[in-house]
This record gives structure tokens, sequence and C-alpha cells, in this order.
């Protein structure tokens, strides 16, 4: 319940306590600092401090040829890596126009819907671990750890799998992993079961979010909250269906939404989002055509690596790509996706040259976490960390 | 899915068509020029205009075009959930002899821009006149540099940033 805050005719509370959270404490999910005023126990205004992993990221990649900045967009948000590589790869596709082979699509797909599995389970393990509960946490890297595997086998990486190329991928899907992740598919759906049991009807941790940080539709929207933050907030708000991208309209999917406009609310969102992910992985698997897995466009899309060691001219198209890089027209386009966290998009300046005139990362984490304030305000200082733990926040993505 | 067309038609029948300084389609995304004086104007019709409803700011931020004159570009990119449609407009600022090139805030439409135009106002070094919380977001306090300003070096320079290690 959000508490009463005149407390002015009480004369011992009359000196607010500023308390200092972070930067560094495990609530804050990294590196994040907020200067909180209490009464009492209870939160009165909150100053978010940014910044402590400002990497410049923005200027970093205005000085990198298109290519080279793939694998920087996958450490903002390296909770789901192939998201972003996903917007980074389609903008740059879009200035180039080119369209990505049926077969580089449905892998995309995929990926993208492994990271948000992903990302949601490390979410739901860490949100439990604020409010308490010990054991989800040890669930979801059971699972977590499936997943790594899978990119680890297809792509090299674990974390941060650096998969997508512009106009598709790196290299096909490696043997084996498509009856791995059939397997995964098959008892992912009992382990979201699992998990429901330890949280969805406890008692304990009903009582710590339900009703608590309340966020109507008219403040998310007014904040530029997106993703399952404002699907809990009452609106069937999701790019895979309203702008459908990657070939997303021939999947059959539900968006879940809820009207909670709470903590409990966006979890309930996210964990129904963990089973639609695995729906639409199963259709991926039963869809996945055959063909290339890179558009050709000598000149602008790398050619296949067999290609180069037999063709005289796809070795120099290599070699000039590589170093001089792809030089898209002068224009501009902003291409939005549906990241775990929300609206993920990217806004290229190209002034023909092979590097970005400006890149604009459209963070969903930052914008989220800017509602902070207005979703804590009248809440004890214990329900602030759930609060924050329910933005789901990566602070990489934030600070940029 | 309203068209983009139909916003400008909107936009300049309000306005009239002095306002649009340039309109530019490139792969399907129109992009407006209009005069800086003009944009929170422009800004509040968007937004509560019952034909557009522009209700969701996704991002304002800036550009730096140097050597080009006007130097600088604020860009402001909008959603319409209730007609599931993208617009972006944007505005150029000339560097003043002087002092930082000013423009009005937005933020008492869309409450997200106030760290939008706070990331834009350090990297770039822009006034938001009227802004509620004029600090500094992602820099320390005490920087007098704009980093995202193309003149200013990739690797830092260490008169101007006297905190960084050599």
């Amino acid at each position: 319940m959000r508490q009463e805050l005149s407390r002015e005719s009480d004369e011992k509370r009359s000196e607010p306590l500023e308390l200092n959270l972070g930067p560094h404490h495990p609530s804050t999910h990294g590196v994040f600092r907020a200067v909180v005023e209490l009464d009492g126990e209870i939160v009165t205004d909150i100053v978010p401090h940014l910044g402590y992993l400002h990497r410049g990221y923005e200027k970093a990649c205005e000085n990198k040829q298109y290519h080279q900045i793939i694998p920087l967009t996958e450490r903002c948000d390296y909770m789901g890596a192939s998201s972003n590589s996903l917007v980074y790869c389609m903008t740059v596709e879009k200035l180039l126009d080119v369209e990505v082979p049926e077969r580089a699509q449905v892998v995309r797909v995929m990926m993208a819907e492994l990271s948000r599995i992903f990302s949601h389970l490390f979410w739901l393990g860490t949100h439990g671990h604020d409010v308490g509960a010990m054991t989800p946490l040890f669930y979801m890297l059971r699972e977590r750890e499936e997943i790594m595997n899978l990119f680890e086998l297809t792509a090299g990486g674990r974390l941060m799998p650096n998969y997508l190329r512009i106009g598709g991928l790196i290299r096909d899907l490696e043997d084996g992993f498509v009856d791995k992740l059939r397997a995964f598919t098959e008892h992912f759906d009992e382990r979201v079961d699992e998990y429901e049991t330890l949280l969805t009807k406890n008692p304990i941790y009903v009582d710590r979010t339900k009703g608590i940080g309340v966020l109507s539709l008219e403040d998310a929207l007014a904040y530029g909250v997106t993703g399952p933050m404002l699907r809990a907030s009452g609106l069937a708000w999701d790019m895979r269906k309203r702008q459908p991208y990657s070939g997303y309209e021939n999947y059959d999917f539900d968006i879940p939404v809820e009207t909670g406009c709470d903590i409990y609310a966006r979890y309930l969102v996210r964990v129904q989002e963990m089973r639609e992910s695995n729906r639409i992985l199963k259709q991926t698997l039963d869809r996945l055509p055959d063909g290339p897995i890179r558009v050709s466009k000598p000149g602008f899309i790398f050619p296949p690596q067999e290609d180069i060691k037999v063709k005289m001219e796809a070795l120099i198209h290599h070699f000039m790509l590589v170093v001089e890089g792809v030089k898209p027209p002068v224009g501009e386009v902003y291409q939005v996706i549906e990241s775990p966290r929300g609206e993920l998009g990217c806004y290229i300046v190209s002034d023909g040259t092979s590097k970005p005139l400006r890149l604009k990362w459209r963070a969903p984490a930052f914008v989220n976490l800017e509602s902070l304030a207005k979703m804590s305000k009248g809440y004890f200082f214990a329900d602030l960390i759930a609060i924050l733990s329910s933005i789901d926040i990566v602070l990489a993505e934030v600070d940029r | 899915m309203m068209t983009q067309e139909f916003v400008q038609e909107k936009i300049v029948e309000r306005f009239g068509p002095e306002t649009i300084l340039n309109a530019v389609d490139f792969r399907d995304q129109l992009t407006l020029t209009v005069p800086p004086e003009k944009i929170y104007e422009i800004c509040a019709f968007l937004k509560e205009s019952p034909e557009l409803q522009f209700n969701l700011l996704s991002f304002v931020g800036g550009v730096d075009r140097l050597p080009l004159e006007p130097r600088f570009e604020i860009v402001y990119q909008l959603c319409s959930v209730r007609h599931n449609s993208r617009f972006r407009i944007k505005t150029q600022l000339a560097e003043p002899a002087e002092g930082l090139p000013v423009i009005d805030s937005v933020v008492s439409l869309w409450p997200t821009a106030d760290w939008h135009e706070r990331e834009t106002a350090e990297m770039y070094g822009i006034i938001f006149r009227n802004h509620p919380d004029p600090r500094k977001l992602l820099l320390p306090e005490n920087w007098k540099v704009h980093p995202l300003r193309k003149d200013f070096p990739l690797e830092g320079s260490p008169e101007e940033t006297p905190d960084l290690p050599s």
C-alpha cells in the first residue's frame, strides 16, 4: 500500500533522512547510485545518479566501420545480447536496402527468443533474490546454462554470441543445434511450471509485490515506458505484433497483458512471455527452411567464407569490405525491435562514408529507469529494492 | 495505420507551408525539418491533436554535422500508440558566436524527455530552455567538455578531462 505522506505536523519527523543507495550494492544490479530521501521508513523522494558505467558507446560507434560495431552493440544489453545485434543489423540493412534470406530470418528469431528467455530467467532469479526468495535463482541458472550451451555450440560465445552479421549470419547452425534446441523447448514449459510453484501463489511473495510500485497506464506512456512494464500496465503494445520485423508476422503467439500495474503484474507478464517465446521457438524449428544464410550483394555484404578461397571476385570484395568498409547511401533511418526490456531502437545517420555520422541507441532500460521516482514515492524503503528490480535494468545499457 | 504524409499535411494545415524547411523521404521514413523557435508548438500539436496523438516519445537526440552549417540538429522520434505510427521531426541549430545554442525543452509535454534532454545537453553543449532539472546526467559535474561533438577527440584530452588517466 502507498503510505500517507502528510506527516509534517509530527515534529519528530520534521527532518527528512537522506540515504545513499549504491553505487556498489547487489540490489542495484550493476553500478547505480540513488540518493533516497526518507521519512521514517517511507520514501519521499529519490534522485538517481547514473554514468558509472558510461563508456562512450555512441562516440566509439561513430569512429568505427559498420561491420566493427556489431560486437559493441552486444555489450550494451549483455542479458539479451542477440536482440542488440539484431536491431543494429536490421538498421544497417534498411540503410543498404537489402532483404535477409528466410533461413537467416528464422535463425535470427530463434536467437532473439532464446535471449529473451535467457534475460527473463536471470531477471526472475535476481528479482526473487531481491525480495528474499533464494531458491528461484538456482532453478533459473540451471536453464540459463542450457541456453548458454546452445549459444556456445553454434556461435562460440556464451554470454555474447556475436552471431549476427549485416545481411544475415556469420555461419550456419552447427550440427546438432536443432536437436538440442528441440529437446530444450520440449521440457522448458514444465520448468516454467516449476518456477510458478515457487512464486505465483507464494503468500510471502504476493504480499511483497501486489499493489507495490503502481504505475498507471498514463504515467507509463508519459515516461516512455515500454516492454513488459507497459504490458503489465494494461496495454498490449509489442513491436513483434504491432510493427512486425524479421518475419514475426508468420508466427502464432499471444501478447501477455496484465492490468495490475504493480510488481506482481510485471512478474506475471514476464513468466507468460517465457512460455510464448518457447511457443515461437517450437515454430521456428518446424519452419526452418534450407537456403543461404547471408544475402548476396557484392561490395556491400561479405561473401560466403567458402567462396573466398576459390573465387577471385569474392576475395577482392572481402578484402575491400575489410579495408574500406561498407558505404551506405546518405540518409537516416530508425529501426525498433521488441527487446526483453522494451522498445530497443537504433537511429543511424549516414553521410555516405564507411562510418556512421551518428548512432543513437534508444535503450529501453535507460528510459524505463526514469519512472523509478514516480513509482517508488510513498512506499517503504524495502519496497524500493523490489520496485527497482521489477524494472529489469541492465546498467551497461542504461549508461551505454 | 496513419501515413506520414497525413501527419505532414496536418502540420502544414495548422502552421502553414513555410514551417516545413525540408522534407526527406528515405527508405519509407519521412524526416521533417522545422524551425527551432516553433519546435515546442509543433510538438504540442503533434501530441495533443486528436487525429495524431503522438503520446509516446521514443527519444530526443542530437547530431553534430561539423563542418556544415547550421551545425547541430535535434531529433525528435515520436510514436502514436493509438494509430500505431511513427514520425520523426528535427530542427537545426547554429552555433552562436558566444555561448551555447538554445532550444525549448519538451519535458512538460513528455516527462520522458527529461533524461534524453539532459544527455543531449551535456554531450553536445545545448541548453534546453525551461528544463526542470538541468544537471548533468552521465558525465561528472565538473567536466566542461561535450564529448559527442565532432571536434572532441575520441581518446579525450588531458587538459579538458583532468580526472582521466593519461
